[in-house]
């Protein structure tokens, strides 16, 4: 299940889920975890921070690498998982169910601009050559 | 890392193996009128007799001065062995090797040296070094600036080192960060905490805070560092690390103790050398360790489980981070470290608080044996570890001139950095002064002032 069909992309592999209170939750894809390897540390947004789409909000940091997660959509931050402050290694062993921040879209047509999970697949595809 | 030259053979195989005529060839790609060609202004080189007769002839001009100055360096005696094993082949390097190519040995002495100055500075972590103890401390300023997230307002009293203050500028300069000088106390020679409330009417990020500061004259630190952290900020302290054998280390100032630690390392087992190279060292507590510049080395166990040392937490350098890094250091001052880890560990916890004892007990009885000279007496009241600044009934250039003449050379104008002050003039006697030699510059400043 490395690209749930539920779930929205973006092409710097974060995963982007529409909630039913119209939050959407944020985190990194598994094809990102793996690009990664070991997780060791996680720097989360601070919660109320306003973000513009494509701004570097958190840093996922593996022991070989560290890298810039980007918010998919503008919005502010409404609640982090620090869960993963001790544990940055749930990032590795489930990257969909590890969320990293929650969001309150200001834009909210900026979702329909994210891939879909064909979309995201396709763009794997072509990465790897 | 030995050197191993090569010779015209050596030279001419490896040429033609790679198919190029001349070593010239090889910067075939660089425009002509780039190239520089003949320096005309350099005179033709010296054989090995001829420069070592010059540099014979030259040294003679450095005089057997009896050396009374401190202010940041400081003349201690450093056991023979020190360089004997840090100039052993197996240690000898200017290069800073990194994880791939690292050995084991270094990384081991890296970790020790670590180990040490954790222990001495009473913090959780420290860095393998930094260039020395200004830019560490510029270094920290950067640091809790990050660490702290919404004030980029620094306060460093006006005792800390006039140097490193002007360093700390240079460097942050450029980063939107406001440095706030402190006043002091001109009757103690300290920082008084309580007329620093009006530094805090807006929010800062740190407080730096010197033991002892640039006066040799000992800072009030757990009071300035619980009221940094009333304050909602950081506290650096700026250390002498042959005093910490004696005084409350900055990891047990206060009631939380002091965030950064950092000062200038020259004083275990480097010479003085004109003025470098020297280390600085950096420590913090845990919790800020991922804002902590500099190589880390940790250890760890391999896939066979067995123990072993490598250079950790890499993400926060800027091979890894880039512009996102917490510093544009990727090296440490290696061979100095070496030479202070082998220096600490010779004359171990014992010998270093001998030593810091002995240069406290020779300043004092220096500045009791001056002050009995008519017009001479000590700037400030606060007590002082192992340097005291005294008023002179004359002006200073011209004293330490005639001192100098005497063979000695009596202290450091503070004139120049402190204009406020008059004729002062910061004196140092370490453990390397015998009574003869504190005698001999009582009688001499006798003479002079006479």
């Amino acid at each position: 299940m490395s690209i749930p069909t539920q779930l929205k992309y973006t092409k710097s592999h974060e995963w982007v889920k529409p909630e039913a209170d119209g939050t959407v939750t944020v985190g990194v894809t598994h094809h990102a975890q793996e690009l990664l390897g070991d997780m060791v540390f996680v720097e989360l947004p601070q919660i109320g921070r306003s973000l513009t789409q494509k701004e570097e909000c958190a840093v996922a940091e593996s022991v070989k690498a560290a890298a810039d997660v980007y918010a998919p959509i503008s919005g502010e931050v409404t609640a982090v998982n620090s869960g993963l402050e001790s544990e940055p290694e749930k990032i590795n062993q489930d990257a969909y169910s590890a969320w990293l921040f929650k969001l309150k879209p200001t834009h909210p047509a900026e979702l329909d601009g994210l891939l879909d999970a064909a979309a995201y697949a396709e763009l794997l595809e072509n990465e790897d050559h | 890392m030995p050197f191993i030259p090569h010779t015209e053979k050596d030279v001419a195989e490896m040429l033609a193996s790679i198919g190029a005529k001349t070593i010239e060839e090889l910067f075939d790609e660089i425009p002509g009128e780039l190239i520089s060609g003949q320096l005309t202004g350099v005179p033709p080189g010296l054989s090995e007799m001829e420069i070592t007769r010059l540099m014979m002839e030259r040294a003679t001009k450095d005089g057997f001065y009896q050396n009374f100055i401190g202010a940041g360096a400081y003349e201690h005696h450093i056991p023979a062995a020190v360089w004997q094993i840090t100039t052993r082949g197996e240690f000898y390097s200017s290069y800073t090797p990194y994880q791939a190519e690292a050995s084991q040995g270094t990384l081991q002495l890296l970790y020790e040296y670590q180990t040490m100055m954790a222990s001495l500075t009473g913090m959780d972590v420290s860095n393998a070094s930094m260039y020395d103890g200004a830019t560490a401390l510029a270094e920290a300023a950067l640091m809790a600036v990050r660490s702290h997230k919404t004030s980029r307002r620094i306060l460093i009293p006006k005792t800390v080192h006039p140097v490193y203050r002007q360093v700390v500028r240079a460097i942050v300069s450029n980063q939107k960060i406001e440095v706030v000088e402190l006043p002091f106390n001109t009757q103690s020679g300290q920082i008084e905490p309580e007329s620093l409330s009006e530094f805090a009417a807006e929010e800062f990020a740190a407080l730096v805070i010197p033991q002892p500061n640039f006066f040799g004259v000992l800072e009030q630190v757990d009071a300035l560092t619980d009221w940094a952290h009333s304050k909602n900020a950081f506290a650096i302290g700026v250390v002498n690390p042959t005093a910490l054998a004696l005084l409350t280390p900055p990891g047990e100032w206060g009631n939380k103790g002091a965030d950064i630690a950092v000062g200038e390392g020259q004083p275990l087992g480097i010479p003085l050398s004109s003025g470098g190279p020297y280390f600085g060292f950096m420590a913090c507590k845990d919790a800020l360790v991922r804002q902590m510049p500099g190589r880390i080395i940790g250890r760890t166990t391999d896939l066979d489980n067995k123990p072993g040392f490598v250079l950790t937490l890499q993400a926060r350098e800027q091979h890894i981070r880039r512009s996102k890094a917490t510093s544009n250091i990727c090296t440490n001052q290696g061979l100095m470290v070496t030479a202070a880890t082998i220096y600490m560990s010779l004359v171990g916890p014992d010998g270093l608080r001998r030593i810091a004892a002995q240069s406290h007990a020779n300043t004092l009885e220096l500045v009791e044996q001056l002050e009995k000279i008519n017009g001479v007496k000590r700037a400030f009241s606060g007590p002082v570890f192992h340097e005291a600044a005294l008023t002179l009934p004359a002006p200073v250039t011209e004293v330490l001139s005639k001192l100098k003449q005497k063979g000695i050379l009596g202290g450091l104008d503070l004139q120049g950095h402190y204009p406020e002050l008059g004729n002062t003039v910061l004196i140092c006697a370490t453990e390397t002064k015998t009574s003869a030699d504190l005698q001999n510059y009582t009688g001499a400043l006798q003479k002079v002032l006479g």
